[in-house]
C-alpha cells in the first residue's frame, strides 16, 4: 500500500464516524460540560444568572442537611425499589422461562406490555387506586370498614418504592431472563440425577448461575430509580422531593439553575460512580460464570 | 436374571409415536450402545430409563424393582449428558463433589474419593478448574468423573463424545472403555457413531424409527444384518439383486454374471448384500469397470459400475498392483461372506 493509501486507510474510520461523534458531542457533552460549569456559577433573585466560578452552590449542598436528607432518600427509595424487583422479578422470570411454548410468549408480553404505557399513565394508575379519600381501593376497602383512614400511599416513599417497582420491574425481568436463557437445558436434570431435590437444584444450581443476570438488572434498575423524574414527581409531588425533582424544581420554579446544576452534577457523579464500582465488582466475583 | 430390563416401552409425545415396543434385557456389566439415526428416539429412551419422560406404555425394571416408581434424584444412576450439563459455578473438584454431597458422605471420605475419580479419568491437578476454563475433552472427563463417583448402578451416556474432534474421541473411547471395563458398570450409550458403537460395546441395539432393528454383538449386526436398514446403517454395503433358481439341481442364486450354490430356505428374487471389504477382483464373477479409484493409505476404495447397479470395493493396501480407472474387472466374493435376503420391491 502506498503512504497516501495508507494515510487514507487511516483516516477512514475517523471521517465515517465523524457525524455520530459530532452529534453524540454536540447533544451530549456539550451540554453536559455546560450543566457542570453552570453549577459554579452565582444566582440572585434580582440579578440572575452570573458567570463567575464559585463554590457557593456547592457549599450549600454540603453545609445544609436539607440536601444530604435529599439525596439519602433518593438513594434508599432507589436501593428498595431494587430489592423489591430482584425479590420478585427473578422468580417471575424462572417461573416464566419453566412455562410451555404458548403460555410462555403470553406471559412474556404481559410483562413487557407495561413498557409500551408510558410511565405518567401507570403511576397516576397507581394514584387512581391509593389517592387518598377517593382512591378507588381506598374507598372500597373503608366502606366495608375494613380500614378507617385510607392507606396512606401518596406522599410517602412506600407509594414511591411500589410503583417505580412496578414501572422498572420489566428491565429486571428480561435481565434475569437472559441469564436463564443461558442455562443448560439438562442442566436441572443433571442436578437431579445426583439427588438434589427442588429447593436444592434453586438454591445449589440455578441461583448461583443467574446472580449475574439478577445483578446487572439491580445496577440498571437501581440507576434508573436513582434519577427517576415522573414517578416521584406523580407521588410524591412537592412534599417528597427526590434529587431529580429538586433539581427540576430548582430549574424552573425558583429559576435557580446553578443550584439545580449543582444537584444534577452530583447526582450524574454519584450513580456513575456507583454504577460502575458495582460492575466491576461484580464482573470480578463472578467471571467465572460470565465467561 | 436380567439386571436392567426393559419391558415393552413405548412413548407418545401427543400423537407421535416416539419409541415403541422397545423391549431389552441388560446383564449387569454389560455394555449397550443405542445406534440409530438422529430422530429415531435414542435420547427419549435414555431419558425413560433416567426417569426424565415418564413411558406412555410398558415397564423398566431394575433387578426386578420397578423403576418408573422412583424418582429420578432418587434412581441412583450416573448421567453424561451430550452438552456434558456442568455446572458453570463450581470446580471441577466442587463438581464431582456435588452427588457425594447430596448423599451425605462425610467431607473427608468426600474429598478422597473426588480426587481418586479426578485421577480416574485423567484429570488429577485440574480439582480447582473451572469448566469454562477447560478444553471439551476435559469437560468430558469431569462429567465422567461426576457421574461415576456416585457408584451407579447403571451409567447412561448420552452421545458423550459427539463434541470432540475426531483424534481426541478415538482417544476417549479407549479410555472410557478401559475405565468401564475396570469399574464394570452397567454402561448404556447411545450414539450414532457406528465406529463408536462397534468399538466400545458388548452389544448394539440397532434402532429406527422408534424401534429396534437389531440386537446383537457388534460382529452380528455387522456380519449377519437382521434388515436392509441394518446392513445399510453399519458401514458400507452392495446390494444386488439376484435370483435364486430352484429350477435346476443344485439349486443356484444368480446376480448378473455371478453365481453361486443357493442357501437353503429361500426363493426367486433376492437381495444379496456383501461389505465392499470382502469383495475381490478374480477371473470370473460379476462384471464391472472401475469409475474412480481412491488412495486412502491403509487400503484402496474403488467405486465402480457392475451389471448390477453401482459396486464398491475396498482392498487393503498390501502392495499388489491394483487395477486403474476404467479397467474392466470380474468381481467375486465367498458365498459365506454374503447375506441374501428375499427381495421385497419384487
Ligand atoms: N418433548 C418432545 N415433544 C415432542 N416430540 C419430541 C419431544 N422430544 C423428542 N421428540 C421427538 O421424538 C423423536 C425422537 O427424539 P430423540 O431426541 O429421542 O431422538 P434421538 O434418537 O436422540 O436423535 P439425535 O441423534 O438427533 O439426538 C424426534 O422425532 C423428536 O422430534
Ligand atoms: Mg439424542
Amino acid at each position: 500500500m502506498s503512504a497516501a493509501a495508507e494515510e487514507r486507510g487511516a483516516r477512514a474510520p475517523w471521517a465515517l464516524t465523524a457525524p455520530a461523534l459530532m452529534l453524540f458531542v454536540g447533544v451530549l457533552l456539550i451540554p453536559l460540560a455546560m450543566t457542570v460549569m453552570l453549577s459554579f456559577h452565582d444566582w440572585g433573585q434580582y440579578k440572575g444568572i452570573e458567570p463567575v466560578f464559585i463554590l457557593k452552590n456547592w457549599h450549600e449542598i454540603a453545609s445544609d442537611p436539607y440536601y444530604a436528607e435529599m439525596f439519602w432518600r433518593t438513594f434508599r427509595i432507589a436501593i428498595l425499589t431494587t430489592l423489591l424487583t430482584a425479590l420478585l422479578g427473578a422468580p417471575e422470570a424462572y417461573i416464566l422461562n419453566r412455562m410451555s411454548g404458548r403460555w410462555k410468549s403470553f406471559f412474556l408480553l404481559v410483562i413487557l406490555g407495561p413498557l409500551l404505557i408510558s410511565v405518567v399513565a401507570r403511576t397516576l394508575g397507581w394514584a387512581l387506586l391509593f389517592g387518598g379519600n377517593n382512591g378507588l381501593v381506598n374507598k372500597l376497602l373503608m366502606s366495608v370498614g375494613a380500614i378507617r383512614s385510607p392507606i396512606p400511599f401518596m406522599f410517602t416513599e412506600t407509594g414511591m418504592v411500589v410503583a417505580l417497582a412496578h414501572v422498572m420491574m420489566p428491565f429486571m425481568v428480561l435481565s434475569v431472563w437472559a441469564a436463564l436463557q443461558r442455562l443448560d437445558p439438562q442442566i436441572e436434570n443433571a442436578a437431579m440425577s445426583l439427588g438434589a431435590g427442588p429447593m436444592t437444584i434453586i438454591r445449589r444450581i440455578i441461583m448461583p448461575q443467574i446472580m449475574p443476570g439478577v445483578l446487572s438488572g439491580a445496577i440498571i434498575v437501581f440507576s434508573l430509580s436513582a434519577s427517576a423524574f415522573a414517578t416521584p414527581a406523580i407521588i410524591g409531588g412537592r412534599r417528597l422531593k427526590v434529587a431529580a425533582t429538586l433539581a427540576y424544581d430548582e430549574f424552573l420554579n425558583t429559576l435557580n439553575w446553578p443550584l439545580g446544576a449543582a444537584v444534577a452534577t452530583l447526582l450524574l457523579v454519584a450513580l456513575v460512580l456507583i454504577v460502575v464500582g458495582s460492575n466491576a465488582l461484580i464482573e470480578r466475583r463472578y467471571a467465572e460464570v460470565f465467561r | 436374571m436380567a439386571y436392567l430390563e426393559l419391558d415393552r416401552v413405548a412413548k407418545q409425545f401427543g400423537a407421535q409415536t416416539v419409541v415403541d415396543d422397545f423391549s431389552l434385557s441388560v446383564g449387569k456389566g454389560e455394555f449397550i450402545s443405542f445406534l440409530g439415526p438422529s430422530g429415531c428416539g435414542k435420547t427419549t429412551t435414555l431419558q425413560m430409563i433416567a426417569g426424565f419422560l415418564d413411558p406412555t406404555r410398558g415397564a423398566i425394571r431394575l433387578e426386578g424393582k420397578d423403576l418408573t416408581a422412583i424418582h429420578p434424584a432418587k434412581r441412583g444412576l450416573g448421567i453424561v449428558f451430550q452438552s456434558y450439563a456442568l455446572f458453570p459455578h463450581m470446580t471441577a473438584a466442587e463438581n464431582v463433589a456435588f452427588g457425594l454431597e447430596m448423599r451425605g458422605v462425610p467431607r473427608s471420605e468426600r474429598a478422597e474419593r473426588v480426587r481418586a475419580a479426578l485421577a480416574m479419568v485423567g484429570l488429577a491437578g485440574y480439582e480447582e478448574r473451572h469448566p469454562r476454563r477447560m478444553s471439551g475433552g476435559q469437560q468430558q472427563r469431569v462429567a465422567l468423573a461426576r457421574a461415576l463417583v456416585i457408584k451407579p448402578s447403571v451409567l447412561l451416556l448420552d452421545e458423550p463424545l459427539s463434541n470432540l474432534d475426531a483424534k481426541l474421541r478415538e482417544e476417549m473411547q479407549i479410555e472410557l472403555r478401559q475405565i468401564q471395563r475396570t469399574i464394570g458398570t452397567t454402561t448404556i450409550l447411545v450414539t450414532h457413531d457406528q465406529n463408536e458403537a462397534m468399538s466400545l460395546s458388548d452389544r448394539i441395539v440397532v434402532m429406527s424409527q422408534g424401534k429396534i432393528e437389531q440386537i446383537g454383538t457388534p460382529q452380528e449386526t455387522y456380519e449377519k444384518p437382521a434388515s436392509a436398514f441394518v446392513s445399510q446403517f453399519l458401514g458400507k454395503t452392495n446390494d444386488f439383486a439376484g435370483t435364486i433358481d430352484r429350477t435346476v439341481s443344485p439349486t443356484l442364486l444368480v446376480a448378473g454374471s455371478w453365481r453361486a450354490p443357493a442357501p437353503a430356505g429361500l426363493g426367486g428374487p433376492v437381495t444379496v448384500s456383501i461389505r465392499p471389504e470382502r469383495i475381490g477382483f478374480g477371473d470370473t464373477g460379476l462384471s464391472a469397470k472401475i469409475i474412480t479409484r481412491i488412495f486412502q493409505g491403509n487400503h484402496w476404495l474403488f467405486q465402480c459400475d457392475s451389471e448390477c447397479g453401482p459396486a464398491i470395493v475396498i482392498r487393503q493396501n498390501d502392495g499388489q498392483a491394483q487395477p486403474a480407472e476404467g479397467d474392466a474387472v470380474r468381481l467375486t466374493w465367498r458365498p459365506e461372506d454374503m447375506s441374501v435376503r428375499a427381495r421385497a420391491d419384487a
